[in-house]
C-alpha cells in the first residue's frame, strides 16, 4: 500500500540520476562512509571549523591600520610561511571549498526533492546562509587590502549603490587614497568575525530539526581534505596582490572565482541584471517548497493501548518527530507523540517498536507506533502469504526498501520479496519469524551506506541485526542465514547477482549449522 | 582493507578537487580595463541650495511673537544641474535630485568614465540652485591621464567647490 504522489519533473529527476550515478561511482573509490558526496553538509561544517581555527590565528597577527593590514598579512606569507603562510592558505582554500560544497549540497538536496514537507524548515533556514557566506567571503578579501581587495571593495559598493538604500553613494568611501582610515579595517574585521558567528548560529538552526547531526565527516575524509589543502598551501600559497592604491585602477587582478564572481558578472551585464539574479534566485529558493511537489507521506500513528512508553521510537527517529508524554491510560508510563510537521513517514519508528513483533498471537497485529500506508500487520500477512507459496530447494525472503533498488522484481517461486518504506522499518523479529517459518535465508536490502533517504534507516538496521541496538535480533538466530545488501535505486541487477551469490552460499553450507528451531519445514 | 585501486581513485579525486579549488582561487586573472585606459570618476554629494525669502513687517506682525523669524526658508532643496565637457565637447549632463520624501536630502551622482590615456581639457559646471540661470560652480583644467590612473571629480565647499583629484594630490 503506497501513497499517491506527483512525480518530480524531468530536470530534477535527471539531476537525481546524475547524482546517484556519480555517488555510486565514488563509492567504488571511497566506500559509502567516506564518500564526500554523501556527506556534503558535514564536509561544509568541517571546512567552517578550519576557517574558524585558522582565522583566529590570522586575527591575532593582523594589524588593522591602513599600512598594517597589507604588511602584516604579507609578513605571514613571506617571513612565516611555514605557519602563518600555511594557515592563511588553509583559510583561503577552505573558504573556497566551503562555497563549492555548499552549492553541491544545495543542488543535491534539490535533485533528491528534499525541500518540502518535513524538510521545509531545513530548506528555508538554509537559504539565508548563502548570503551570510558571501558577505563573509567578500569582506574577508577586503581585509588584505591589496589590488584584489580594492577592486572588490569598489565593485561591491558600486553594486550596492544601485539599490535605493543609501542617500550618499557608498562607493565614495573608496574614491581616493585619503578616503579611508584605520577604523575602516577595525570595522571590517568586526564584520568578518560577526557575520561568520551569525553563520554558525544559522547552521545550528538549519540542523535543528534533525537528530544525530552529522557534524563532521569521517576521519579519513577530514584527513584527506586537510592534506589536499596543505598540498595546495605548499604548492600554491595564498599571496597578496600588489598593495591597493585608490589613485590607480588595478588593470589585472587575480580573482577568486568562487567568491568574487559577481564582480565580472556585473561588468559583463549590469547591476540591475545581477541584483535580479541574486534576488530572483533567493526568491526561487524560498518559493520552491511552495511549488507543486510530491504529496507528503502519511505520518506515523501511535496506538495508545500498545505503546508501553519505551522511548525507542523517540531515540531512533532521524527527524526528532517523536516526543514522549505522560500516558493517558497507564499511570507512570509514557506515550509517544508524533509531530506531524517533523514526521517523514519513514517507518523507522515502527521498526524500533518492541510491539512490532510478528510472533504476537493477536489475529490482527497492532503495534505501538505504525505506518498507515504499510502497517506491520499487513507486512506479516504478506510475509506469511508469500512464505506459504514458496517452492524450491533454497527459499529466500528479501526485505527491500522503496528508496533503494526495487526488490519486487526478485520475487519468484523460491523468493519472497517485500518492499518497505525504509529498510529501517523492518523489526528484526520479522527476520527470525521468516527463518522459523520456512525461509532458508533472509536478505535485507536498502540504500547504500551514507545514502539512506531517511538518514539512519540502514545504520539502525545494521546495528539491530548486529545486536548492538534495540530491538535487536535474538542471539539464537543464525547470522549466516542473513545478508544485508546495500543497493541504490536502479541497481536491481547488481542486487539480483548478490542475492544469487547468497543463495549459492546457503546451498553450499547445507543444513549443518541450522539450529533446530530453524530446521526446514513445509509451509504448504 | 582498502583496495589499491580505491586508494589510487581517492588520490586522483582528491587531487582533482584540490586542483579545481587551487586554480579557480586566483585564475584566470580578471582584466577590468584595457592597458591604455584611464578612469575619470565623478562623485558628488551636495545639498542643493534653497531660496529664502525675507518676510515683510506685515507678515511678521501677523505671526505669534515667538515665531517671528525674519526669513522664510522652504524645506525642499533645489535640483542640481551638472555638465561635464571634455575638450569643449559635451561628455555628460545630469540633473541631481534631492533625496527624501520632502526633497530635503542630499543630491548625489556617481559615474565612471573610461578614457584613453592622454591629455584633455576637462570642464565641470554645476548649478545648485536652478532658480538662478547659468552655473555658480565651474572648474576647468588641462589634465593628463596615465594608463590606469584615476581622476576624481568631487565637490567640497570647504575646498573651494568643485575640484579634481589625481593620486593623493588635489589638482588646482
Amino acid at each position: 500500500m503506497h501513497f499517491e504522489s506527483i512525480s518530480p519533473g524531468i530536470v530534477p529527476r535527471a539531476a537525481q540520476i546524475l547524482f546517484e550515478r556519480i555517488e555510486n561511482l565514488f563509492d567504488r573509490a571511497f566506500g559509502g562512509a567516506d564518500n564526500p558526496l554523501r556527506h556534503l553538509g558535514a564536509l561544509g561544517l568541517y571546512f567552517l571549523w578550519i576557517l574558524v581555527a585558522t582565522g583566529l590565528y590570522l586575527y591575532i597577527v593582523l594589524d588593522t591600520s591602513i599600512e598594517g593590514v597589507y604588511s602584516s598579512i604579507g609578513w605571514l606569507s613571506r617571513e612565516q610561511w611555514y605557519l602563518g603562510g600555511i594557515l592563511r592558505s588553509l583559510h583561503r582554500y577552505a573558504s573556497d571549498a566551503f562555497v563549492v560544497v555548499m552549492f553541491l549540497h544545495l543542488l543535491r538536496e534539490w535533485a533528491y526533492g528534499r525541500y518540502h514537507g518535513f524538510r521545509f524548515y531545513s530548506w528555508i533556514t538554509g537559504v539565508p546562509l548563502i548570503w551570510l557566506v558571501y558577505v563573509s567571503g567578500i569582506g574577508g578579501y577586503w581585509i588584505v587590502w591589496d589590488q584584489t581587495a580594492q577592486f572588490s571593495a569598489i565593485a561591491t559598493t558600486e553594486l550596492l549603490d544601485w539599490l535605493p538604500f543609501f542617500s550618499e553613494p557608498s562607493a565614495r568611501n573608496f574614491l581616493a587614497p585619503d578616503s579611508i582610515n584605520d577604523r575602516f579595517f577595525t570595522v571590517l574585521v568586526f564584520i568578518h568575525i560577526g557575520v561568520p558567528l551569525m553563520l554558525i548560529l544559522g547552521l545550528w538552526t538549519h540542523v535543528n530539526r534533525i537528530s544525530r547531526v552529522d557534524y563532521l565527516p569521517s576521519r579519513r575524509v577530514m584527513l584527506a581534505t586537510l592534506a589536499s589543502f596543505l598540498a595546495l598551501a605548499l604548492l600554491k600559497p595564498a599571496l597578496s596582490a600588489a598593495p591597493a592604491d585608490l589613485a590607480q585602477m588595478p588593470a589585472e587582478v587575480p580573482l577568486d572565482w568562487f567568491i568574487l564572481f559577481l564582480h565580472p558578472l556585473t561588468d559583463l551585464t549590469s547591476p540591475a541584471a545581477v541584483w535580479t539574479l541574486i534576488f530572483g534566485a533567493t526568491l526561487l529558493l524560498f518559493a520552491l517548497p511552495f511549488l507543486p511537489h510530491p504529496a507528503a507521506a502519511p505520518i506515523a500513528v501511535v496506538d495508545a493501548p500498545n505503546c508501553n512508553g519505551c522511548s525507542r521510537c523517540h531515540v531512533d527517529c532521524p527527524y526528532e518527530a517523536i516526543t514522549m508524554a505522560p500516558h493517558p491510560h497507564k499511570p507512570n508510563h509514557k506515550i509517544a507523540i508524533v509531530d506531524a510537521d517533523h514526521c517523514a513517514g519513514c517507518g523507522i519508528c515502527a521498526g524500533s517498536c518492541p510491539s512490532s513483533t510478528p510472533f504476537r498471537s493477536q489475529q490482527r497485529l497492532v503495534t505501538g507506533i505504525d505506518m498507515p500506508q504499510q502497517p506491520v500487520d499487513a507486512l506479516r500477512q504478506q510475509l506469511e502469504a508469500q512464505l506459504a507459496s514458496l517452492r524450491g530447494s533454497t527459499k529466500l525472503v528479501v526485505f527491500g526498501c522503496d528508496q533503494g533498488a526495487d526488490v519486487r522484481g526478485l520475487a519468484g517461486a523460491d523468493t519472497a520479496a517485500l518492499s518497505l518504506i525504509c529498510a529501517g522499518m523492518l523489526p528484526p523479529s520479522f527476520i527470525e519469524y521468516a527463518l522459523r517459518s520456512g525461509a532458508d535465508g533472509v536478505v535485507v536490502a536498502g540504500c547504500r551506506d551514507g545514502g539512506c533517504e531517511f538518514r539512519l534507516g540502514m545504520e539502525w538496521t545494521r546495528e539491530r541485526l548486529a545486536r548492538s541496538r534495540e530491538p535487536h535480533l535474538r542471539a539464537l538466530v543464525p547470522q549466516e542465514r542473513i545478508e544485508i545488501l546495500p543497493a541504490a535505486r536502479g541497481e536491481q541487477r547488481r542486487l539480483a547477482a548478490a542475492v544469487a551469490a547468497f543463495r549459492t552460499r546457503l546451498e553450499s553450507q547445507g543444513e549443518a549449522a541450522r539450529p533446530p528451531a530453524y530446521s526446514r519445514r513445509s509451509h504448504g | 582493507m582498502v583496495k589499491p585501486a580505491a586508494i589510487i581513485g581517492q588520490i586522483v579525486l582528491y587531487g582533482a578537487f584540490a586542483a579545481f579549488i587551487g586554480y579557480f582561487a586566483t585564475n584566470p586573472t580578471y582584466k577590468q580595463i584595457a592597458d591604455d585606459i584611464a578612469l575619470v570618476k565623478l562623485s558628488i554629494s551636495h545639498l542643493g541650495d534653497r531660496e529664502c525669502r525675507k518676510r515683510t513687517p506685515e507678515e511678521l506682525a501677523k505671526m505669534p511673537p515667538n515665531m517671528r523669524a525674519p526669513l522664510e526658508c522652504p524645506r525642499g532643496r533645489s535640483d542640481i544641474k551638472l555638465v561635464i565637457e571634455l575638450d569643449d565637447k559635451p561628455m555628460f549632463e545630469t540633473i541631481m535630485h534631492p533625496t527624501g520624501l520632502s526633497r530635503d536630502g542630499i543630491s548625489s551622482v556617481y559615474k565612471r568614465f573610461e578614457l584613453k590615456a592622454g591629455s584633455y581639457k576637462l570642464a565641470v559646471k554645476m548649478n545648485d540652485n536652478l532658480v538662478n540661470p547659468g552655473f555658480n560652480f565651474v572648474k576647468e583644467a588641462q589634465i593628463t591621464l596615465k594608463p590606469a590612473e584615476i581622476l576624481v571629480i568631487d565637490f567640497n565647499p570647504d575646498r573651494g567647490g568643485l575640484f579634481f583629484q589625481q593620486g593623493s594630490a588635489e589638482k588646482h
